[in-house]
């Protein structure tokens, strides 16, 4: 076929490597409006809670005050006998598990036998009001003896630490370790004794972390209808819907085909919304009810209940020679992710030293459970944490050794053909021109007012692809309706509409973009990991080409020449070869209108695992000063480096790397989970939960390198997450140089800051 | 016979050992021969691992090819936010 | 318990409501009047995604109780663009990408109106103290600040 960018279908290849072309670009990397720009400034967009049924009831969940307690009796049944309750649940009415994941979901969101956390619920109804649902609550008799409980990290590691929950330890953990160790993982390479031995200085430290929220707005809401027949409806704000469908369907013991999920607009979920929390109590009740149920979470719900970041501690040691070479390097890694296991301790173990090119480097970290909730993805789960301790020592090094921070970083960073301390070599990667850009810019070389000073850090993140399944109609009019899989939180749709619109050569405004239910299409995977504008991308712009494939056949049909002598132009069909010219071009909208009559109305679709994402660096400079007195922080000015391989909408770009940023400062300064004596949470609101607000802030600036990655037609490297990595240390190094202490504990909070300023003497 | 490195937490299953040698073209392939060849190996790669291929992280797709002289490496899952 | 009988005015509407004695504001908007642009981020005054403008004064919905709206008028984000017309903020925001999620973006912009109408000169500065109260978790705040510096020079260049 002589038909542009048309690839062949190979069976045996997910995504054959070279996908990337260089091309001149008419669509990407414009600013068009967005798609659903409208509902949102004129507030006629749907979310979570703004969904309403006939006949609906009002569901409420019913939550333990106690960290850790033995559910001693449980009594629903005044419950169930005032007026207007409908459906009362319990845990018991969940069926057994049929997997891993079923079994700790449906566990977090309700508890068995033990409550296992400030907030763990015990039971849940569905009334006619919220008044009735809320008098309903109170009239459900519990009785608890509370247990002892834990939730530092660094206490329950320890032997004889308060055991969780039985029978959780794995196997390779080694001694030492309590019972409460559900994971083990370590990585490296070389001989990090030899290395220590060689290095003139080395920096050895620990450093701590408080848990965090991901903070979004919208706190999680969700509208169930399930019929007698047991096929339900569920809308619900998600990151992702078809993965709601499946815990759903695995928690309630229901076949995936019998629910339909609906995924509303979403405000906010950075990886807070890639799990359920509500979605199977909602369904259950509205199965008991006969009716629909909605079910919305309280603020202070969402702070207790849901998933927060785990909390760490870590220690990091490494070794440097006085010209600034890295010889060793070691981190230790302890995570707390509530009481249930997850592996995000090994994202952190793996990208602890990622930016770097190291003879010699072990990385080891362990998960521990505590009486907290679940853990859930927070932008690059696990990598601020360790990215924070690493680049903390290595800021004290350069100061120590006198050397510049960039330049260090220059001297040992990764490049392409590096073995990544966490063990695969890298292909193109562009953390060297990320290094140079920052050394290069104005903001680096900007010399610093009095009592301003300057941190640096690096940062890094894997990006995924995943199960992705896309498809492109034409409709009769030759506008294009192209129906996606992932719920759009940062202006995916915008970049999917330009990317159809650039393949098939017409206008942005002809090309409509939507999310549909699960079952309009085949699975995809959750919108997490960076992985739409890659995955999606890649999908909508492999529709695109069979759509266009399809056209030209048409077209070829219509002109009774042979189809290998059609190429795709500007919109339309154009004969080439010793055809060329016999014909006039045939636009889409003809080829649209004509389509029921060549052979039917013209679909492209793409379904695909996406492979081959690219991994994605990031560099943040931040000037900031401290006032010694107050202990607050300035943050004056802030500039963001990073690779996007290639920027579809540059605006949602920048909005990622701006609001990675802020959620970054917001980490470092002020945010953290604060626990009592009695394991419970103090600060469940955002008057003591203190996110960044306006008056924070200064101008984030962005700069967007772009080094295609190879894995895309486009060159697109995911961008949502890798933000979110540097801010930790970059602001630590610069408040460490500004108050002449090393600070080791975030959030760096005026308390924290005075305490430190004044230890110093 | 490609040589797959193996992830650190994951040589207390190969007998300490950070490489082996095993039969397989494909990711399945390797997979299968690594369940093969170390048992203990089997239940860790059921509940799920990725395999690094060429630079390239690969999280699930049977038929990706595997050559002779590919950089294999055995790794954990992940996950993103 | 009886409920409260209230008229009101909302986005230049005549509206007569029941309400709960204990029901917000912000309740009477979504559930009753089901007014869903209004958002609850919070419940509790601190986020700022339940502003609207009572007799021209801006407030949390979530802080105010439907009884007390009435004889007064409530200006919602509903109210803002006249008919299929965008309000210049609404259209400065959608061209500085001041938006991702959105859910953030009904408070930003009724505040903005209401900062806008008592000063058509704000500085940088004056801008983030006066959406200090409108929690964004998004955008780090600087597209917004674009946007509004924008449609503050518009407003008064018009």
């Amino acid at each position: 076929m002589s038909l542009d960018n048309v690839p062949e279908h190979d069976e045996d290849a997910a995504a054959p490597a070279g996908e990337y072309r260089p091309r001149d670009f008419k669509v990407v990397g414009t600013r068009p409006l967005r798609p659903d720009g409208i509902d949102k400034v004129t507030g006629k967009a749907m979310y979570g809670a703004d969904f309403y049924a006939p006949g609906m009831l009002v569901g409420k969940m019913l939550r333990s005050p106690h960290a850790h307690a033995r559910i001693v009796r449980l009594d629903t049944s005044k419950a169930t006998a005032l007026p207007g309750v409908k459906a009362v649940m319990t845990a018991a009415d969940f069926p057994a598990p049929r997997n891993i994941e079923a079994k700790d979901v449906g566990h977090h969101i309700m508890a068995h036998d033990q409550v296992l956390y400030d907030g763990h619920a015990v039971a849940a109804v569905a009334a006619t009001s919220e008044a009735v649902a809320k008098q309903a609550l109170k009239l459900i008799d519990v009785e608890y003896e509370v247990l002892p409980h834990v939730v530092d990290v660094d206490e329950a590691v320890k032997p004889g630490a308060v055991i969780v929950r039985e029978g959780q330890r794995n196997k390779k953990v080694p001694d030492g370790y309590s019972d409460n160790c559900s994971g083990w993982y370590e990585c490296g390479h070389g001989d990090v004794e030899a290395g220590f031995a060689k290095a003139d200085l080395i920096v050895e430290r620990s450093f701590k972390t408080a848990s965090t929220h991901q903070g979004y707005i919208e706190p999680h809401a969700c509208l169930a209808s399930m019929g007698p027949d047991g096929r339900a409806d569920l809308w619900c704000c998600t990151q992702g819907h078809y993965g709601v469908r499946r815990m759903c369907a695995g928690i309630l013991g229901m076949e995936q085909s019998q629910l339909r999920v609906t995924a509303s607009e979403i405000g906010g979920g950075f990886g807070g919304k890639t799990t359920v929390f509500i979605e199977p109590v909602a369904l259950k009740l509205s199965e008991k009810a006969g009716r629909p149920v909605k079910i919305v979470m309280s603020r202070e719900e969402v702070f207790r209940a849901t998933g927060p970041t785990t909390s760490s501690s870590t220690d990091v040691k490494i070794g440097m020679t006085r010209d600034g070479k890295i010889t060793a390097a070691t981190a230790m890694c302890r995570y707390e992710g509530g009481a249930w296991d997850n592996w995000t301790v090994n994202m952190g173990v793996q990208s602890a030293f990622a930016s770097y090119d190291l003879e010699a480097v072990k990385s080891q970290g362990v998960n521990v459970l505590t009486n907290r909730p679940k853990q859930a993805a927070y932008r690059a789960p696990g990598t601020p944490q360790a990215t924070y301790a690493v680049e903390s020592v290595m800021d004290e090094l350069c100061q120590k050794l006198e050397l510049d921070p960039i330049d260090t970083r220059l001297k040992n960073a990764a490049r392409e053909g590096t073995k990544a301390a966490y063990g695969p070599t890298y292909a193109k990667i562009g953390l060297v021109e990320l290094l140079e850009a920052a050394k290069a810019h104005p903001h680096y070389s900007a010399p610093l007012e009095p009592g301003v000073s300057r941190g640096v850090s690096n940062g890094f993140w894997f990006n995924f692809g995943g199960e992705t399944c896309v498809s492109l109609a034409l409709n009769f009019d030759g506008t294009i309706t192209l129906i996606e899989g992932n719920p759009d939180i940062g202006g995916s749709r915008a970049a999917m509409t330009m990317m159809a619109a650039e393949e098939l050569g017409v206008a942005y405004e002809k090309v409509r973009t939507l999310v549909a239910d699960t079952a309009s299409l085949g699975h995809n995977e959750t919108t997490h990991g960076s992985r739409v504008t890659f995955a999606v991308g890649l999908a909508t712009i492999k529709a695109a080409r069979a759509a266009k494939a399809e056209m030209c056949r048409r077209a070829a049909k219509f002109w009774g020449i042979d189809p290998d002598a059609v190429e795709w132009v500007d919109g339309c069909a154009r004969a080439t070869g010793h055809n060329a010219g016999d014909f006039e071009p045939m636009p889409i909208e003809k080829i649209a209108k004509d389509s029921p009559s060549t052979g039917g109305p013209i679909v492209g679709h793409h379904e695909v695992t996406a492979e081959g994402a690219g991994v994605s660096f990031g560099v943040h400079l931040v000037d900031l000063k401290v006032d010694p007195e107050t202990g607050f922080t300035e943050v004056v000015r802030y500039t963001v480096f990073q690779d996007a391989g290639k920027a579809i909408h540059p605006s949602y770009v920048e909005g990622q790397l701006q609001g990675g940023a802020a959620q970054g400062i917001g980490w470092a300064l002020n945010e953290g989970y604060i626990y009592g004596a009695d394991g419970c949470l103090q600060n469940p609101g955002f008057l003591d939960y203190r996110v960044p607000v306006a008056s924070d802030l200064p101008r984030i600036d962005t700069v967007i390198l772009e080094i295609p990655n190879p894995g895309h037609p486009y060159g697109v490297r995911g961008v949502g997450e890798t933000g979110i990595v540097p801010p930790l240390a970059a602001i630590t190094n610069a408040v460490s140089r500004n108050i002449g202490v090393r600070m080791n504990a975030l959030p760096m909070s005026p308390p924290a800051i005075r305490a430190a300023i004044k230890s110093k003497g | 016979m490609p040589v797959v490195q193996i992830f650190g937490s994951f040589r207390a299953f190969t007998d300490g050992r950070a490489e082996v040698t095993v039969k397989g073209t494909t990711f399945k392939q390797v997979l299968d021969a690594l369940a093969h060849d170390w048992p203990a190996l089997a239940p860790v790669i059921d509940e799920g691992v990725s395999l690094a291929i060429d630079g390239r992280m690969i999280k699930d797709s049977w038929f990706e090819p595997v050559r002779e002289d590919s950089e294999v490496v055995l790794m954990p899952q992940m996950q993103g936010g | 318990m009886s409920k409260i009988h209230v008229t009101t005015t909302i986005n230049g509407d005549e509206t007569e409501l029941l309400v709960r004695p204990d029901e917000t504001l912000l309740e009477a908007l979504r559930d009753d009047l089901r007014l869903t642009g209004t958002k609850e981020g919070c419940g509790t005054g601190d986020c700022g995604a339940c502003s609207v403008t009572l007799d021209g004064r801006l407030v949390c919905a979530c802080l105010v109780l439907g009884a007390e709206v009435d004889g007064k008028d409530v200006e919602t984000i509903e109210g803002i663009a006249d008919g299929e017309n965008l309000h210049v903020i609404q259209t400065k925001i959608l061209e500085h990408a001041a938006l991702q999620c959105g859910v953030c973006t009904p408070g930003i912009i009724v505040a903005t109106k209401a900062l806008l109408e008592k000063n058509p000169d704000p500085s940088e500065t004056e801008i983030r103290y006066w959406l200090a109260g409108n929690l964004c978790r998004c955008t780090g705040y600087d597209k917004i600040i674009n946007a509004v510096m924008d449609a503050a020079a518009e407003m008064r260049g018009a």
